[in-house]
C-alpha cells in the first residue's frame, strides 16, 4: 500500500514539472516581462526607465533562464526565482505588493464554507432525485422528470445566481443578497449561495446519477435480489444504492481538494472573500503573479484528486488491486 | 465583401459539414441511426429550431462593406436587413413597447416652458398620436397582420415543397385544403415551422414600429443586440470543435493504437493540460493575448478586426483546453479496438498501418466523435456566458448573451428594475441551448451502440 502511494506520488512529480513549464513559457516566454509592464503601466507614454523600475520591483528584470553575468547562474533568474519556487508554496508577492501565500491561507476558509456543504447537499438532493427516477422508470414521472433536467440543464449558472439573488434576496427579503461575516454569523450569508449552487446542479446530476443507477439495475444480483421477492425499494437501497455508490464517490473524491479553490463566479456575486473572487480581482487587474500561483496550485489540487481517487478504489472496491 | 477570419473558418465548416453528409447519406451503416433520429419527435423539433438559429447565424457571418458613414464600415447580411433596428437609437433606457423613456429629464415644451417628465421616445412608437390610448389595440393589430402574412408566407413555401415532392415521386397526393392542412396541423415539425416562420414574421413586423425587447443603457435596441449574438454562440461553439477534433481525433487513436512510448506522452500532455483548471488556463491565455494585442496595436486595423480575432484566439484556447477530454475516450475505445478479430486479421493479411488507422479504426470510433462534439456544443455556448461575465470571452464591443448579461445584472438594483435585456438573453440562450440539448441526446440515442434497439 505504502509502496504504492510513494510511487503514485512520483508519477504526479512530472506532471507538476510540465504545468510548471507550460504556465512559465505562457507568462515569461509568450510575452516578455517588457510587454506586461507596458500593459500594466499604460501603452503610450512610458519611458524605458518606468518600466525597468516596474520589472526591477518585482523582480523581473534578471534573465529568463540562464544568469552568465551572477555566479550562480541558475538560481539568479526569473525560471528559478519565479517558477521553481513554487514548489515549495511559496507564491511570492503579487503585483501589487502582498504576500499571495498568506492571501490564500486566509481566503480559503470562506471558499470551503461556501463549497463544502454546496458538495455535500447537493450530492444528497441529486442522489435522492435520481432513485425517485428510478423507482418510477418506464412512467410518466420519469419522463416527465428527465425533461425537466434537460431544461434546467439548458439554464446558464449565471440566470441561477441572478434570479436567486432577486427572488430570495430582493423581493421576498430571507436573508441578505451578498456579503460576508467572520464565524457563526457567516451563516445567513451562505444559505443563499449554497441553495442556488445545489438547484443549478441538480439538472445535470441527477441525470448522471441515474445513469449510474440504470447500469446497475439491469445487472444479475440485482435480478436475483427480486427473484427472491425483495420489493423494489429494498432492491434499490440495500442492493443498487451501494453498488453505484462506488463510482459516484470516487467522482466526489476527486473534486474534493478543489473545493478550496471556491468557485468563481458565485463568489464574486456574492462577494464572498475567497479564493475563488480573489482570482476573479486578478484577472481583472491582470495581476499576473496571483494567476500564475493559482493556476500552479489549482494543477496541485487536482493531481491531489486523482491520487486520492486512485487509493479511495482500492478501499471501497475490493476488485480493484494494487498493481 | 469582406471575409473576416471566423467567417473563413465556418465557411469550411459548412463545407465539410456538407461534403461529408453527401458522402455519408448514402452509407448502409448510417441508416438506421439516422432513421432512429427523423422518428424521434423531439429531436426532429429541436433539429429545425437549430437550423432557424444557424440559418440567422449564417446570414450573420456574410459580411461587406457599407457605404454608411457610420462607427461599424463593415456589416452583414443580417446588419443590411436589421438597418432600421440599428439605426433606432434612443437616448437610453425603454422597456418592451415602450413609447416614452425608462428615466424622467426635462423637457422644453413648445411654449418654451421646462418640465420633468418622461420624454417621448425619438423612434419607438413614434407613429401613435395618443400613445396611452392607441398603444394597445396598434400593437395588437401590427402583430396580427404579421402573423398572418408568416402564415402565408410558410403556406406558400409548404405547398411548393409538396407540389415538388409529388412532382418528383409520382405519386398522387391530395392536394385538398382540408388535407394538406390536416397533414400540417398534426405532424408537429411543420407546426413548429408554421409558428416560427409567423412569429419571425410578426416580430420584424412589430420591431419596425417599436423596441420589441426594449433599448440597453446606450439606447440600442435589444432584440437586435439579441439576434446579433446567436453568431457569436454559434462561432464558439462550432469552431472550437473544428480546432478540438484534430487534435482529439488525432492524439487519442495514435496513443491507443501504437500504445509503449507514444501512449505515455500523449497520456502525459492531455493530463498536465487536464490538471490546470481550465477557466484559469483560459484567463491565462486570454490575458497573454491582451497583452498581444495591446502592443500589436497597428496589425488590427478596425474596431470589429479585432474583435473577430479576440473570438477566434477564444474559440482556439477552448479547444485546446477541451480536447483532452475526448482524446482519453477515444484512446479507451481504440484500445479495445485493436484487439478486435478483424483488424488482427488485417494485421495479418500485412495490410499497412495508416490503412488499418483509416479503414478500420477511425470509421469505428466517429460515433463517439460525433455525440461528443454535439454534447460539447451546448456546454460551449454555456461557458460563453461565464467567461464574458469574467470578462475574459469575447471582445466587449461583441455582441454576445454574455455580455448583454455583464451589462444588465448591475440594472437588477434599480427601480423599478431593468429586466428586458437579462430576460431577452435568458429566451434566446435558453432556446438554443435546450434545442442543443435535446438534440444532442436524440443523437447519442440513435448512434450509442449500447442504446440502440435491435
Amino acid at each position: 500500500m505504502l509502496n504504492y502511494i510513494i510511487r503514485r506520488f512520483l508519477y504526479a512529480l512530472p506532471l507538476l514539472m510540465g504545468v510548471n513549464i507550460l504556465t512559465f513559457v505562457l507568462f515569461f516566454i509568450v510575452n516578455s516581462p517588457d510587454d506586461m509592464a507596458r500593459m500594466q503601466l499604460g501603452q503610450k507614454h512610458v519611458t524605458q526607465q518606468a518600466v525597468e523600475n516596474w520589472k526591477q520591483q518585482r523582480g523581473y528584470d534578471l534573465p529568463l533562464l540562464w544568469n552568465s553575468k551572477s555566479d550562480n547562474p541558475l538560481t539568479t533568474t526569473i525560471f528559478y526565482q519565479k517558477s521553481i519556487r513554487l514548489f515549495v508554496f511559496d507564491f511570492g508577492i503579487s503585483d501589487s505588493g502582498r504576500t499571495i501565500g498568506s492571501d490564500i491561507k486566509q481566503r480559503m476558509w470562506p471558499s470551503l464554507a461556501i463549497a463544502l456543504p454546496s458538495l455535500a447537499v447537493g450530492l444528497l438532493v441529486n442522489i435522492s432525485v435520481a432513485l425517485l427516477m428510478v423507482l418510477f422508470r418506464n412512467s410518466y414521472i420519469e419522463l416527465s422528470s428527465i425533461i425537466l433536467c434537460v431544461v434546467l440543464m439548458s439554464i446558464s449558472s449565471l440566470f441561477y445566481i441572478i434570479g436567486g439573488q432577486f427572488l430570495v434576496g430582493k423581493l421576498l427579503r430571507l436573508v441578505p443578497i451578498s456579503g460576508y461575516d467572520t464565524g457563526f454569523n457567516a451563516f445567513k450569508f451562505l444559505i443563499l449561495p449554497v441553495l442556488i449552487a445545489v438547484v443549478a446542479g441538480i439538472g445535470s446530476g441527477a441525470r448522471w446519477y441515474r445513469t449510474l443507477f440504470l447500469e446497475e439495475v439491469e445487472k444479475d444480483y440485482v435480478r436475483t435480489a427480486r427473484a427472491k421477492g425483495l420489493t423494489e425499494t429494498q432492491v434499490l437501497f440495500k442492493h443498487v444504492l451501494p453498488n453505484a455508490l462506488i463510482p459516484i464517490l470516487t467522482g466526489v473524491v476527486v473534486v474534493l481538494p478543489l473545493l478550496f479553490m471556491g468557485s468563481l463566479i458565485t463568489e464574486s456575486f456574492f462577494s464572498i472573500p475567497g479564493l475563488g473572487s480573489y482570482t476573479i480581482d486578478a484577472i481583472n487587474r491582470q495581476d499576473f503573479a496571483i494567476v500564475r500561483a493559482m493556476v500552479f496550485l489549482g494543477s496541485v489540487l487536482y493531481i491531489l484528486g486523482l491520487l486520492m481517487t486512485d487509493i479511495s478504489y482500492t478501499f471501497v472496491d475490493p476488485r480493484v488491486r494494487l498493481s | 465583401m469582406v471575409i473576416l477570419w471566423t467567417d473563413s473558418l465556418i465557411y469550411l465548416l459548412v463545407l465539410i459539414i456538407i461534403s461529408l453528409s453527401f458522402y455519408l447519406a448514402k452509407k448502409p451503416q448510417l441508416q438506421r441511426p439516422l432513421a432512429a433520429i427523423s422518428a424521434n419527435k423531439i429531436g426532429m423539433l429541436s433539429l429545425v429550431f437549430l437550423l432557424f438559429f444557424i440559418a440567422i447565424g449564417l446570414l450573420d457571418s456574410i459580411h461587406f462593406k457599407s457605404n454608411e458613414t457610420s462607427a461599424k464600415p463593415i456589416i452583414s447580411v443580417l446588419d443590411y436587413w436589421a438597418t432600421p433596428l440599428r439605426m433606432m437609437g434612443e437616448k437610453t433606457y425603454s422597456s418592451p413597447f415602450a413609447t416614452h423613456l425608462y428615466s424622467k429629464e426635462t423637457i422644453i415644451l413648445a411654449d418654451g416652458s421646462k418640465t420633468w417628465d418622461y420624454s417621448r421616445l425619438q423612434y419607438g412608437g413614434s407613429h401613435l398620436k395618443q400613445p396611452e390610448l392607441e398603444k394597445t389595440t396598434d400593437i395588437l393589430i401590427k402583430a396580427s397582420s404579421g402573423f398572418i402574412k408568416g402564415m402565408t408566407l410558410f403556406g406558400i413555401i409548404f405547398f411548393l415543397i409538396f407540389f415538388y415532392a409529388s412532382h418528383q415521386t409520382k405519386n398522387k397526393i391530395d392536394f385538398s385544403f382540408y388535407k394538406l392542412g390536416l397533414k400540417l396541423i398534426t405532424h408537429p415539425v411543420y407546426l413548429l415551422g408554421l409558428l416560427l416562420i409567423s412569429i419571425t414574421y410578426m416580430v420584424i413586423e412589430l420591431s419596425g414600429y417599436y423596441h420589441v425587447f426594449g433599448t440597453d443603457k446606450v439606447g440600442e435596441d435589444v432584440f437586435y443586440q439579441a439576434i446579433k449574438s446567436i453568431r457569436t454562440g454559434l462561432v464558439i461553439g462550432s469552431l472550437t470543435t473544428l480546432i478540438m477534433l484534430p487534435l482529439a481525433i488525432i492524439f487519442g487513436i495514435m496513443a491507443g493504437f501504437f500504445r509503449g512510448w507514444v501512449d505515455d506522452l500523449i497520456q502525459y500532455l492531455y493530463t498536465t493540460l487536464n490538471s490546470i483548471p481550465s477557466v484559469l488556463l483560459i484567463a491565462a491565455s486570454i490575458l497573454m493575448v491582451q497583452v498581444y494585442m495591446a502592443n500589436h496595436q497597428q496589425e488590427f486595423t478596425s474596431l470589429i478586426v479585432r474583435a473577430d480575432m479576440r473570438l477566434l484566439f477564444l474559440c482556439l484556447i477552448l479547444g485546446v483546453t477541451s480536447w483532452t477530454g475526448l482524446c482519453r475516450l477515444l484512446r479507451a475505445e481504440t484500445l479495445k479496438l485493436r484487439e478486435m478479430d478483424y483488424v488482427q486479421a488485417a494485421q495479418a493479411l500485412g495490410v499497412r498501418r495508416s490503412m488499418i488507422l483509416f479503414r478500420h479504426i477511425l470509421p469505428n470510433v466517429m460515433h463517439i466523435v460525433l455525440i461528443s462534439v454535439v454534447l460539447d456544443f451546448s456546454a460551449l455556448v454555456l461557458a460563453e456566458a461565464v467567461l464574458s461575465y469574467i470578462n475574459i470571452g469575447v471582445d466587449p464591443t461583441t455582441y454576445s448573451w454574455g455580455n448583454m448579461i455583464n451589462g444588465a445584472r448591475l440594472e437588477m438594483a434599480r427601480e423599478p428594475i431593468v429586466w428586458w435585456s437579462l430576460s431577452a438573453s435568458f429566451v434566446f440562450m435558453f432556446s438554443l441551448v435546450l434545442a442543443a440539448n435535446l438534440f444532442a441526446d436524440c443523437v447519442r440515442d440513435a448512434f450509442d451502440p449500447r442504446r440502440a434497439q435491435i
